[in-house]
């Protein structure tokens, strides 16, 4: 049994990731910056339950993603599985990966991918609904498995692989649709014809 | 071995490590013979490297650990009690 006296010690080191994970979920910093504190409190009053030889970290996750849902989540109107709308498998690369090679070509040390900004992938994974942001965030940004993911959002394994490969998909059209806004995709098709 | 179409279909769980052994390797397999399932991949398994660098750095506001670990000190609930109950 884990000892109260010991929790900040042991717990203070995830805040970090907690606070870039809560931002995610709330999208504003003031939202972010309570809900990782009602986390800690939360995690504070119940370290008694956490068994020790266990994971920290996803234990922490499990409880923040609670807070948020039962703050926020009441709020919000009924997503639905389906609203994402069609979108094909490969969404992106279909589109952007013949351009792939003209782009590593601009330079060695550039990654492709890096052509997108911080703030239009945050965003692409913002603008998700949250029944698929929440796998995506812990599945692609926290990296946890599609079991912790189900333990933590209260849902089956299989619903969890469906919404990540929904959720997934839509992100990659969104990037998409900011690699058009800015030219990204005329000036990827120029240096691949200069090829 | 699997075809392009049972391939790609894998390929979420793969890049996820979330196959059983055998179904891994049966993917390998096929990755091994085909340059376009290869490229798709590579190019999955980028982006998602990609999305976890990007947003996971968010800068946390000065204070923000401060406001944190006050809460375990103080009488929150009002019962005479510091932090737990």
């Amino acid at each position: 049994m884990a000892d109260q006296k010991d929790f900040a010690a042991q717990a203070m080191e995830f805040a970090p990731q907690l606070y870039s994970a809560a931002l995610r979920m709330t999208r504003n910093r003031a939202d972010a910056e309570d809900l990782v504190q009602e986390a800690y409190l939360r995690g504070f009053r119940s370290f008694h339950t956490f068994a020790e030889d266990t994971n920290l970290r996803a234990w922490l996750f499990r409880i923040l993603t609670n807070a948020y849902i039962n703050t926020y989540r009441a709020k919000q109107r009924r997503p639905q599985e389906s609203e994402l709308g069609e979108i094909e498998d490969l969404y992106l690369y279909r589109r952007l990966g013949s351009m792939e090679t003209a782009a590593a070509s601009m330079s060695a040390e550039e990654q492709f991918l890096d052509l997108f900004t911080d703030d239009e992938v945050k965003q692409a994974l913002e603008d998700l609904p949250d029944i698929f942001r929440l796998p995506v965030l812990l599945a692609d940004v926290e990296g946890f498995a599609y079991k912790e993911i189900a333990e933590m959002l209260d849902i089956p394994i299989g619903t969890v692989m469906s919404r990540l490969h929904r959720g997934r998909k839509a992100m990659q059209r969104a990037l998409y649709e900011y690699a058009e806004a800015r030219g990204l995709t005329r000036h990827l098709d120029d240096k691949a014809r200069e090829g | 071995m699997a075809n392009c179409n049972e391939t790609i279909r894998e390929l979420d769980a793969f890049l996820d490590g979330e196959l059983p052994d055998h179904v891994q390797s049966h993917v390998h397999a096929h990755l091994d013979s085909c340059m376009d399932c290869l490229q798709a991949f590579d190019f999955q398994a980028e982006l998602k490297i990609a999305i976890r660098r990007k947003c996971n750095a968010d800068e946390m506001p000065d204070g923000l650990l401060h406001r944190i670990e006050t809460c375990f000190n103080i009488d929150l609930d009002g019962d005479g009690v510091i932090g737990p109950r």
